[in-house]
């Protein structure tokens, strides 16, 4: 199928190749995306099944002993599901209080803490637990309301929050387009973690635009999505060369090979 | 202290002494409860032990339990009133207190369990028609709104308030058009045990929930409703047994009883068969295109394959054989093993669908996480059952709710 039809109609649809193979798991995109979307810090960092991390970086190793160990990083920010085969996303077709929401025109799968009941079904839901409570309130120490991002509201105790893929960044780049009566070219909209990687393991742009470099990449056969049989319909696509990365991005039957399979 | 003259016509019940003994020891799980909440409510659910891994804990489980088992309200009151079997006239008030206790505990416990208390509403006023949990929300509102009124006329009996006549009027003709509530309830929870079932089988992304089903309901949805149906008499029935034991009065006829079984029998073995079809579909057809199998599904963590037999052998296959058989319902003690081994049935398919989907990591590269609730999350939950505990032994003590105990005691 090809990459635009996979997604329903609908001018855009957004999302990333993260390139495996060329990710050190510096961690610069999740301390970029922390910055720029207000993630604070909390008293205690090291619990981190309860803090908060936009985009995670997994790191994943093949099992084998010394010298054959080999390592790789899966940065991992909310996928953006659309859903397939009558499917909802995951999270979005769950909450009760329309919390979060798919946008039909950029397939960004927004979040709205100040409706949020902070219920936590979405959090269920997601199984790329792509999805934070905030279980803390967030301290915010004297200073450091100073580099706080005036785009991004900051979030209360008591709701859940995700990646957003910068939207404040498109709405930015919409106005800009906008005064200029131009439209929004590739580069204006680009997520924080995309410009922070110092290997630029990270393509955003529109998956539904040919002429846009995600689009080409994700089309390559060395790319796939995690959970793909799962029928998330996901926007974020990785690339490696690696059998045994691949292996990792799904769950298989002992006798099927990645690739080989459908989305149930 | 002498409050006798508050007792229903005719009945005797414990010294006043005795009795508030025994609402201070409630009161004191009610106090544990409500610092629980407090601390709960005004430092944050950091007070749990639930994390981003087990979103749902200790609290949803006893929710979504007790919500089955308060299912005896809805079906005695279907049988009772829309079926017209009277026989269960003497059971029906029981039935309705249990329901109300249930349902009320449920919700006061959820608005604990949100992280934005303040912001219970907004399921109402901003509902996403799409998601179960709203389906469950509205129901289940709705429905305890029918059990209170479904509850009013029961203490409008109260020997004291029934003496003002515009009151007594007012209960008798409330209770005339019962039928109406009756049926309203039926509706009402037959659609939220549904929802709360299909709230797991919906999640296609987690595929230990996810089930197939019928246009928009996975099976789960009908496989709740008959578990509760079938647990529900059974726990009121369980409640009765165990008010006479502890009373030392008999409540109901034994024949009443028996028949609250046989419809427990019939419904849990007919829940049975669907259940194990579905989950033999699961294993074998919905798994594998996942690319899971049912053994991984129970390799990690403390979840294993026991879990499966537990609740459908032990629990469900062995209270159903037994609960089919007269001789069992004729027997006080065994049937009242039967029940108890049914509702642990549901109480379990519960924490089963609540814990296990999320425990078990889907990403391959995910580990399992372990979750034991905190005291706090301990705390409300005993408060749930301590609230129950109360209003029903003040129903007991206050209003007529076994319009046969009178003549079953005598002399």
């Amino acid at each position: 199928m090809s990459l635009a039809n996979r997604y329903s109609a609908g001018e855009h649809r957004f999302g990333m190749v993260i390139d495996i193979d060329k990710c050190t798991g510096c961690g610069g995109c999740t301390v970029a995306c922390m910055s720029e979307n207000n993630v604070g810090v909390l008293y205690d960092e090291t619990d981190k099944i309860r803090s908060i991390t936009w985009m995670r970086v997994y790191q994943v190793d093949n099992g084998k002993p010394f010298p054959e160990t080999q390592v790789a990083f899966f940065p991992r920010p909310c996928l953006h599901c659309e859903g397939s085969h009558g499917h909802h996303t995951p999270c979005v077709s769950v909450c009760p209080a329309t919390a979060t929401d798919y946008d039909p025109q950029t397939g960004i799968v927004s979040q709205i803490p100040t409706r949020c009941i902070g219920c936590r079904y979405c959090v269920g839901a997601c199984p790329y637990h792509a999805r934070y409570f905030n279980w803390f309130d967030t301290p915010w120490p004297a200073g450091l309301e100073r580099p706080l991002n005036p785009a991004v509201a900051p979030r209360m105790r008591g709701v859940v929050e995700k990646c957003t893929f910068c939207y404040h960044r498109y709405q930015r780049a919409k106005n800009k387009a906008f005064l200029g009566g131009g439209k929004v070219e590739e580069m204006d909209y680009q997520t924080a973690c995309t410009e922070a990687c110092p290997s630029g393991a990270i393509t955003f742009g529109d998956l539904k635009n040919p002429n846009h470099k995600v689009a080409q990449l994700a089309q390559s056969p060395e790319c796939f999505r995690l959970l793909e049989r799962l029928g998330t319909n996901n926007k974020v696509y990785y690339r490696t060369t690696r059998e045994w990365v691949r292996r990792l991005a799904d769950n298989y039957l002992k006798d099927e090979k990645p690739g080989q399979v459908a989305a149930s | 202290m002498d409050d006798s003259k508050f007792w229903p016509q005719g009945v005797t019940r414990c010294k006043p002494g005795a009795f508030i003994a025994w609402m201070v020891v409630c009161l004191g799980l009610l106090g544990w409860a409500g610092l629980s909440a407090f601390l709960c409510i005004f430092k944050g659910l950091n007070q749990t032990n639930m994390n981003d891994y087990f979103a749902f804990g200790v609290w949803i489980v006893v929710d979504l339990a007790i919500i089955a088992l308060g299912a005896g309200a809805f079906f005695t009151g279907f049988m009772t009133y829309v079926l017209r079997r009277d026989e269960l006239k003497n059971i029906i008030n029981a039935a309705v207190i249990i329901g109300f206790i249930c349902y009320s505990g449920a919700i006061l416990m959820l608005g604990i369990d949100i992280g934005q208390p303040a912001r219970g509403w907004f399921g109402f006023w901003h509902a996403n028609v799409h998601s179960m949990l709203t389906e469950v929300m509205f129901c289940i509102t709705t429905y305890l709104i029918v059990l209170i009124v479904e509850f009013i006329p029961l203490i409008l009996e109260n020997r004291q308030i029934n003496k003002v006549p515009d009151l007594a009027f007012f209960a008798h003709h409330l209770h005339r058009i019962m039928i109406v509530f009756a049926a309203t309830g039926t509706f009402l929870s037959f659609f939220h045990q549904g929802s709360l079932g299909g709230m797991f089988g919906v999640l296609y992304a987690r595929p230990f929930a996810y089930r197939a089903g019928i246009v928009i309901w996975p099976w789960t949805f009908f496989l709740f409703i008959l578990s509760a149906i079938a647990s529900g008499p059974s726990f009121t029935t369980l409640i009765v047994m165990l008010t006479e034991k502890v009373s030392g009065r008999k409540l109901t006829t034994h024949k009443v009883k028996m028949l609250m079984g046989k419809i427990s029998a019939y419904l849990l073995s007919f829940y049975l068969v669907l259940k194990i079809a579905d989950t033999l579909y699961w294993a074998n057809v919905t798994l594998p295109k996942m690319g899971v199998t049912f053994g991984d599904l129970y390799a990690g963590g403390p979840y294993g394959t026991y879990l499966v037999w537990l609740e459908l052998g032990l629990f469900g296959v062995v209270p159903a054989l037994l609960l089919l058989q007269r001789r069992v319902r004729e027997s006080y003690g065994l049937m009242a093993l039967a029940m108890v081994l049914n509702c642990c049935g549901a109480v379990m398919n519960r924490f089963v669908f609540t814990i296990q989907p999320l425990a078990i990591p889907v990403l391959p590269f995910e580990k399992f996480v372990g979750y034991l609730p905190s005291w706090q999350e301990w705390g409300i939950s005993a408060g749930v059952i301590a609230y129950g505990l109360i209003v029903f032994s003040l129903a007991y003590r206050y209003l007529p709710v076994f319009p046969q105990e009178v003549e079953l005691n005598k002399g």
